[in-house]
């Protein structure tokens, strides 16, 4: 598709989307939000800078291979889950830090479980969606 | 302890490194592994016979009794004395024998790993433990026998073996978490403490049907027995280490561990016995009329492992002792004739007896190694394995039932041992000299050490026997009977009718081996019908298992999306229904809850919404008229203080719109294919779900008794998990391993739609293309894992 509108716009709202996808990833434990809707809004972004530039200049603004953020994601939430182990010989139990940090609070392994989701979401949506773009190209 | 356990399956991960790095030294370096581990348990043996045991737990499910609880006592020390031991050997020897062949690396992490599994279920202290391992040594032997995966026979072997012993493990699985449950534990060394419990209990007898299968089963019994001699498709040292020393051996040492809790009932005895006598009998009558070296070897096998079960059956204190001295000196024999064959056919290119002949001269080490081991495998004075008969025949000769007709039955088995021990040492190394596809001579030190140290033990065991009684079967002996007991054995024991038997027993052995040529039509014609009777019969069963596969799946998994929607809705129709039916107070369907004029609107948007998808011509049209019910949906979460669901769901339809635009470009024109019964059909479908969600909606909030969860996590969200959204607070923390579950799931999904999307068109593409093939392998190449490379290994990274 080829939009002067949609590409200017794209250029304003993909920042845009995407720190509101962190913020929502970010306050998720207190206030709506959390990794699902989070890596939902971010996969929008990318998903909306593909339709107005294509799919070729959104992947390399992504820069790091989608597929390859489903590993990742999965590795931060399984290390989650794993800090947990060690920690008090169960798996996936949370720890939390003692004091508080700004913004977010205070900081623990959910978490860290939070942005392996938000990660696999960003990814899964990615990979499926430019996987059946680039076959119309 | 657990170290013990955990250093073959460490081993295993660095054994390809290893090999990788010290070449043809690799085996004899790898070998200390089980070198260490014989030494380690060596250690024991004088702490175990002043009556000490050694236990280690370690916490595992604990809610559920399972622990990954170890025990080191006599029988396990036993045990893991011949698996480390004949492992190290077994190692050192495949070094030399799988020489140069690629997959070296991999055979020893294979044998190690099922070592390690061996040593687990050996030493494991708990049920569900042992069977974990249990299953592990299952696992490995399939990959063991499969080892030349590129052929179909080993293939189809190994996966015989796998589903025999498989499904036996199963069985055995049922009747373990039974004996559980009758006995209120699942740690075997409470558990025998109190026999009375499982035997007085109702499920007796499914328990011990269950254990019995997985047992025999595991060790080749009749009429399972058949699975291994296909087995013998593995390389010669696997077949010498899993299926003659030690893994046909777990079905033995389940039946010793557990006879003080199951043993010395009628049932146990009877078919015990039978099934042990009828094993003996069958396997050595059929091992004496093979020409293959391993079958011949293989079927003895089955044989002894019969004379096991079978003096188990009987289950006296002098049975006992002579089940664990004949273990013994199995494995000293069989290991070391299983070795010899190995050497024979890798030195002469041919396992064939018949084409064998007069190779003393050419290999005097082996034939050597191979005379000690047969000797002691027929019952000849001065060494290990007359010791085992002796006993053996005396436990017959004594049993307090049907003592005539167990002596007939040893003695029958014991006479074709000795033909088919006649066979494998004699008929290759003398007589006259027959030409061999390879020339003969001598095989390398690596597997000349496994036959010489085993056969070398065979003659040094019978010489202190009393040694051997003391530390190695006096404890076994009374860690299986689980009280003292007095063992003596002697080399000479002095004139009496058991020795008559055994003279008598090798003087008929040898007459049938110099008879065999005009013996063997009359054999065939008297043959038991056993040989191919269980075989065809798994051979049935697996083609109606497959058979009725491919029915199932042109059923349920017929391609056709519509179908398992259908399916899916109408299941969920059903069951969810049934249970409001039957277990809900369905009167709050009738309670119609107030609405808001701004709520009726969003819903009579949905509702129109939805009439349009099923009216409307065109693809793209009835896909945003189904994100208009999408969206009005978010729109009521938005109103029922639910701003969770509501951006997911917005940002889900968003998604799911650009989805379904990129796919309908692939679709073929928009034609109306079903006819009116169809729709109705369909229509009648999605009503009743339609029904049923309101129904369940209704209900479920009228029902203000049901809040309990609600309650618990408005209360607790803060509390145990320090957030204040109740919903994240349930996906990240008190739900977090369901989540976890669920992103496994998507990234199955996005590699699988990947996979169909991407992957095909690019082999297609190669295939259509053929001058773009090096550079596609080129780039297949460099994305491989590294470790998959040797270059990339040996530059040092």
């Amino acid at each position: 598709m080829d939009s002067v509108i949609l590409r200017t716009a794209t250029r304003y709202l993909l920042p845009l989307l995407l720190l509101f996808s962190l913020f929502a990833l970010l306050r998720g434990h207190n206030e709506p939000g959390g990794g699902f809707v989070g890596g939902l809004v971010a996969s929008t972004a990318f998903v909306l800078y593909a339709i107005g530039c294509g799919v070729k200049s959104a992947r390399e603004l992504l820069m790091i291979s989608p597929r390859r953020l489903i590993g990742v994601g999965l590795l931060v939430a399984g290390i989650s889950g794993i800090i947990g182990l060690l920690a008090s010989g169960v798996f996936m139990t949370a720890q939390w830090s003692t004091r508080d940090f700004p913004v977010v609070g205070k900081l623990g392994t959910p978490l860290l479980f939070d942005i392996g989701v938000y990660l696999v979401v960003v990814g899964v949506t990615l990979t499926i969606i430019f996987a059946l773009a680039e076959g119309e190209e | 302890m657990i170290g013990a356990v955990l250093a073959g399956f460490i081993a295993a991960l660095f054994a390809p490194w290893i090999h990788r790095a010290a070449r043809g030294w690799a085996g004899w370096l790898i070998a200390l592994v089980p070198a260490g581990l014989t030494l380690y348990f060596g250690a024991h043996l004088e702490r175990l016979a002043g009556g000490e045991t050694f236990s280690a737990v370690y916490a595992w499910v604990s809610s559920l009794g399972t622990d990954l609880a170890f025990r080191l006592d006599g029988l396990g020390a036993l045990f893991a004395l011949i698996i480390s031991g004949v492992g190290a050997l077994v190692i050192i020897y495949g070094g030399g024998y799988l020489k140069g062949d690629p997959q070296l690396g991999r055979f020893y992490a294979y044998v190690l790993m099922f070592m390690g599994a061996m040593l687990g279920v050996v030493l494991a202290d708990n049920l569900i433990t042992l069977f974990v391992f249990w299953e592990l040594t299952s696992i490995s032997s399939y990959l063991l026998i499969g080892f030349y995966h590129s052929e179909a026979d080993s293939r189809a072997s190994a996966l015989q073996a796998l589903l025999v012993t498989g499904t036996g493990g199963l069985a055995m699985l049922a009747g373990l978490v039974l004996l559980g449950q009758a006995t209120g534990t699942y740690t075997i060394s409470e558990m025998v403490t109190q026999p009375q419990a499982a035997q007085s209990s109702s499920l007796y007898g499914a328990i011990l049907v269950l254990v019995l299968l997985g047992a025999f089963t595991k060790s080749a019994q009749f009429p399972f027995h058949f699975w291994l001699p296909g087995a013998m498709a593995a390389p010669t040292p696997v077949s010498a280490y899993l299926h003659s020393a030690t893994m046909v051996k777990a079905g033995i040492y389940l039946l010793a561990r557990l006879s003080p809790v199951l043993g010395g009932t009628d049932a146990w005895q009877i078919s015990v016995t039978a099934v042990g006598g009828v094993t003996m009998v069958l396997g050595a009558y059929v091992a004496w009329r093979q020409v293959d070296l391993k079958r011949i070897l293989a079927y003895s096998t089955v044989s002894a492992l019969g004379m096991l079960v079978f003096l188990l059956g009987i289950g006296t204190e002098y049975a006992v002792k002579a089940a664990l001295t004949v273990l013994l000196a199995h494995s000293l024999y069989k290991g070391t004739l299983f070795l010899v064959a190995g050497a024979l056919d890798h030195e002469t290119g041919t396992r064939d007896v018949t084409r064998l002949g007069g190779l003393w001269r050419a290999m005097p080490w082996t034939g050597t190694a191979a005379l000690l081991g047969a000797a002691s495998m027929a019952g000849l004075p001065p060494l290990f394995g007359f010791i085992s008969k002796e006993v053996f025949y005396k436990a017959a000769y004594d049993a307090p039932d049907l003592a005539g007709p167990l002596t007939a039955a040893a003695v029958t088995g014991s006479v074709f041992m000795v033909t088919a021990a006649a066979l494998v040492s004699l008929k290759p190394f003398f007589g006259a000299r027959l030409e061999t596809p390879k020339h003969p001579h001598e095989a390398p030190p690596s597997m000349l050490l496994g036959p010489v140290v085993l056969a070398g033990l065979g003659v040094l065991f019978a010489f202190v026997p009393s040694w051997v009684a003391e530390y190695g079967i006096r404890t076994a002996v009374e860690a299986t009977l689980n009280h003292a007991a007095e063992i003596e054995l002697e080399l000479w024991p002095g004139l009496n009718v058991v020795l008559l038997l055994s003279l008598l027993t090798v003087a008929a052995g040898l007459a049938v081996y110099a008879l065999r040529v005009p013996l063997q039509p009359w054999a065939d014609r008297v043959d038991l019908g056993a040989r191919v009777g269980p075989e065809r019969g798994y051979r049935v069963l697996l083609g109606g298992m497959l058979w009725t596969a491919d029915r199932q799946t042109r059923i349920l998994q017929n391609g056709y999306l519509r179908v398992y929607l259908m399916t899916i809705v109408l299941t969920t129709v059903a069951l969810t229904g049934y249970t409001l039916l039957t277990r809900a107070d369905i009167e709050g369907v009738w309670r119609l809850p107030d609405a808001r004029f701004y709520e009726i609107v969003v819903v009579a948007l949905i509702v129109v919404a939805a009439i349009v998808v099923t009216q409307v011509q065109s693809r793209l049209a009835a896909v945003l008229a189904l994100a208009t019910v999408g969206y009005g949906v978010s729109l009521l979460y938005i109103m029922f203080g639910a701003p969770d669901l509501a951006m997911t769901q917005f940002s889900i339809e968003t998604l799911t719109v650009v989805l379904f635009v990129l796919v309908i470009y692939r679709l073929p024109r928009f034609a109306t294919l079903t006819n009116r019964a169809a729709r109705l059909r369909d229509a009648l479908i999605a009503a009743s779900a339609g029904v049923l969600m309101t129904s369940l909606v209704l209900i479920l909030t009228a029902d203000t008794s049901r809040r309990h969860v609600t309650t618990f996590f408005s209360e607790n969200s803060v509390l145990l998990a320090k957030g204040r959204n109740i919903v994240n607070v349930i996906l990240v923390d008190f739900r977090a391993f369901d989540t976890l579950g669920e992103i496994i799931v998507l990234s199955v999904a996005a590699a699988g739609v990947y996979a169909l999307m991407r992957l095909r068109p690019e082999r297609e593409r190669r295939e259509a293309l053929p001058e773009t093939r090096a550079t596609v392998e080129l780039s297949a190449m460099a994305e491989a894992d590294p470790p998959a490379e040797p270059q990339a290994a040996d530059s040092g990274r």
